[in-house]
């Protein structure tokens, strides 16, 4: 954990009418394991269409942050709207509805393990489409191979290396064509090469499809490459946002230590 | 003293939110049966993983059960008993007692503690969480399968084991312990009634239900990591083996002396 600094939420992260807003809203969200709080007030806005990067130390609560965004994890206090429907109130089914518009990449990558790769990939497309075995196949492929596994298909995912699990599940999380995708560090365990080759589809699926993306990433080039807004998650706050020039020229004292990697200043080494 | 108290109340707390979160899970999985029809593929599959997984040891068990019946019978009967009574013990003590709950005992955990260790591994590894990202039910996906092959699996499981626990005291009664052929099927026919066989095979409906219901409510509930998956299968298992003998009772006194008393 990082220094306690008490930093108040950013005004610009909280919007007047969070039913309004097209996106992704967060507000004051709290969220506490046992005696342990992760999250304590967070203040979040991402606009549909854009890329959002959330940095932050390990252990500070970004995947924490990620699955209350598709509710897997329910706040403690605090309120999230998915383009104006508070998702703590939706009913399960509206809640499926809207789960099929979002991809989400594990940290872990969380492939099924009784499945091989292709019936992973596909098993969305056979639960709610009424595609032809041939044509999810088909469809599962070209996502494996937009991630570069192309012939993985027929492997388990114990047959897989780490960074080819963590493809796998991206291109699981990408099959359906989501409006929204939550990435948990994709490049994270990848090469530099496939890691990059990670960052442009991330890139493409946004000018292409208008996907809207939340990163979570420790790849400070990643995340320079795929941006156009980051946030800074400490202390279970939001304290700080702003574009990637924004970034770079900052001299916020935490993201200027983040960035550069630097174990003295006023996050701590540990 | 306050500390002893305050734990037993806590552990009741548990014990019935527990409960109460169970009813819910079973009531859960009796919605999402509308889906049987489309997760046939996956029942099957399950009712697989019960019959045919399991042969070996129902096999071994019932042989067994059927000889010891036998050999404690004749004990028991010596001198007193005519030996044409032999065949109707045994039927009778494997039909109602012997079939179901051993069954349920020992197939049973094996089911458990694979429904629990299963389902445990994939709370943990974080699949049950991906997914209800896909909009995919765990229990309908999951649960419901799990829970029907065993209902309607664990009782074809005890009649295999009735027939072969017969075929068992047979060859125990004939081979060793000198009672003949004819004495024994006399006594099988003798006094055997329809609602023996019934009332058994409905205490297995229950107990394939209470089986399932233990490991798939323990593998969800599963927290941590590999100890947690150890832990999960082990409380499941437990729960599920207590829950049986208890119900077990409360079925012999609901079957035997209110339904099928006249
Ligand atoms: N299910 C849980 N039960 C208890 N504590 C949890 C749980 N999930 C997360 N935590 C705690 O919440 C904190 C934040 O966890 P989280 O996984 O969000 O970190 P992170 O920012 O994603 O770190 P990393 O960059 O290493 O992935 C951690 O200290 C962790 O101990
Ligand atoms: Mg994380």
């Amino acid at each position: 954990m990082g220094a306690q600094f008490d930093i108040p939420a950013l005004p610009g992260q909280r919007v007047a009418d969070p039913a309004a807003f097209q996106g992704v809203v967060v507000e004051g969200v709290s969220k506490s394991f046992g005696a342990k709080v992760v999250l304590n007030g967070t203040d979040l806005l991402i606009p549909k269409g854009e890329t959002l990067v959330i940095i932050g130390r390990s252990g500070e609560g970004k995947s924490v942050l990620l699955k209350h965004i598709v509710r897997l994890l329910e706040p403690d206090s605090g309120r999230i709207w998915v383009e104006g429907q508070e998702i703590s109130r939706l009913g399960i089914r509206h809640l499926m509805r809207l789960r099929r518009r979002f991809g989400f990449l594990f940290q872990g990558a969380a492939l099924f393990d009784s499945m091989d790769v292709c019936h992973n990939v596909g098993l969305m497309l056979k639960e709610h489409t009424d595609w032809t075995d041939e044509r999810m196949r088909e469809r599962a492929c070209e996502c494996l191979s937009l991630v570069g596994l192309d012939g993985a298909a027929d492997k388990l995912p114990s047959e897989l290396s780490g960074g080819m699990k963590k493809r796998a599940g991206l291109a699981r999380a990408i099959v359906m064509e989501p409006e929204y995708i939550l990435y948990d560090e994709p490049t994270t365990g990848l090469d530099p090469i496939t890691g990059d080759a990670i960052n442009e589809l991330i890139i493409k699926l946004r000018q292409e499809l208008g996907v809207t993306s939340i990163v979570v990433t420790h790849d400070m080039p990643s995340a320079f490459k795929i941006a156009d807004r980051m946030a800074m998650l400490s202390s279970g706050k939001i304290v700080f946002t702003g574009t990637v020039d924004e970034v770079r020229q900052t001299d916020h004292p935490m993201v200027r230590q983040f960035i550069e990697g630097n174990s003295q200043g006023p996050l701590g080494a540990f | 003293m306050t500390a002893i108290l305050a734990n037993i109340g806590r552990n009741v707390k548990d014990g019935l939110s527990g409960a109460g979160r169970g009813v819910v899970l079973l009531r859960a999985i009796v919605f999402a049966t509308r889906q049987f029809w489309k997760m046939r593929g996956e029942i099957l599959e399950q009712m697989h993983v019960v019959l045919v997984g399991s042969m070996p040891l129902v096999i071994v068990t019932s042989v067994f059960v059927g000889a010891v019946t036998a050999v404690q019978a004749v004990y028991q009967m010596q001198a007193y008993v005519p030996m044409k009574f032999l065949g109707t013990v045994i039927s009778k003590s494997v039909f109602i007692e012997l079939g179901p709950v051993l069954m349920a005992l020992v197939v049973g955990s094996r089911l458990c503690a694979f429904y629990a260790a299963e389902l445990g591994t994939m709370k943990v590894t974080e699949q049950l969480d991906a997914m209800c990202i896909m909009a995919i039910d765990p229990v309908s996906y999951l649960a419901m399968p799990r829970f029907w092959a065993a209902v309607l699996m664990i009782p074809v499981v005890t009649i295999f084991c009735d027939v072969i626990a017969i075929v068992g005291g047979y060859l125990a009664s004939v081979v060793t312990l000198d009672v003949s052929s004819g004495t024994f099927i006399e006594g099988l026919r003798m006094f055997y009634k329809h609602s023996d066989l019934l009332g058994g095979l409905i205490k297995s409906v229950v107990f394939g239900g209470i089986i399932a219901m233990s490991g798939i409510y323990y593998g969800f509930n599963t927290k941590g990591g590999a100890e947690g998956v150890g832990r999960a299968t082990m409380t499941a298992v437990v729960g599920s083996c207590l829950s049986v003998l208890v119900a077990d009772y409360l079925l012999a006194l609901v079957l035997f002396q209110i339904i099928f008393e006249k």
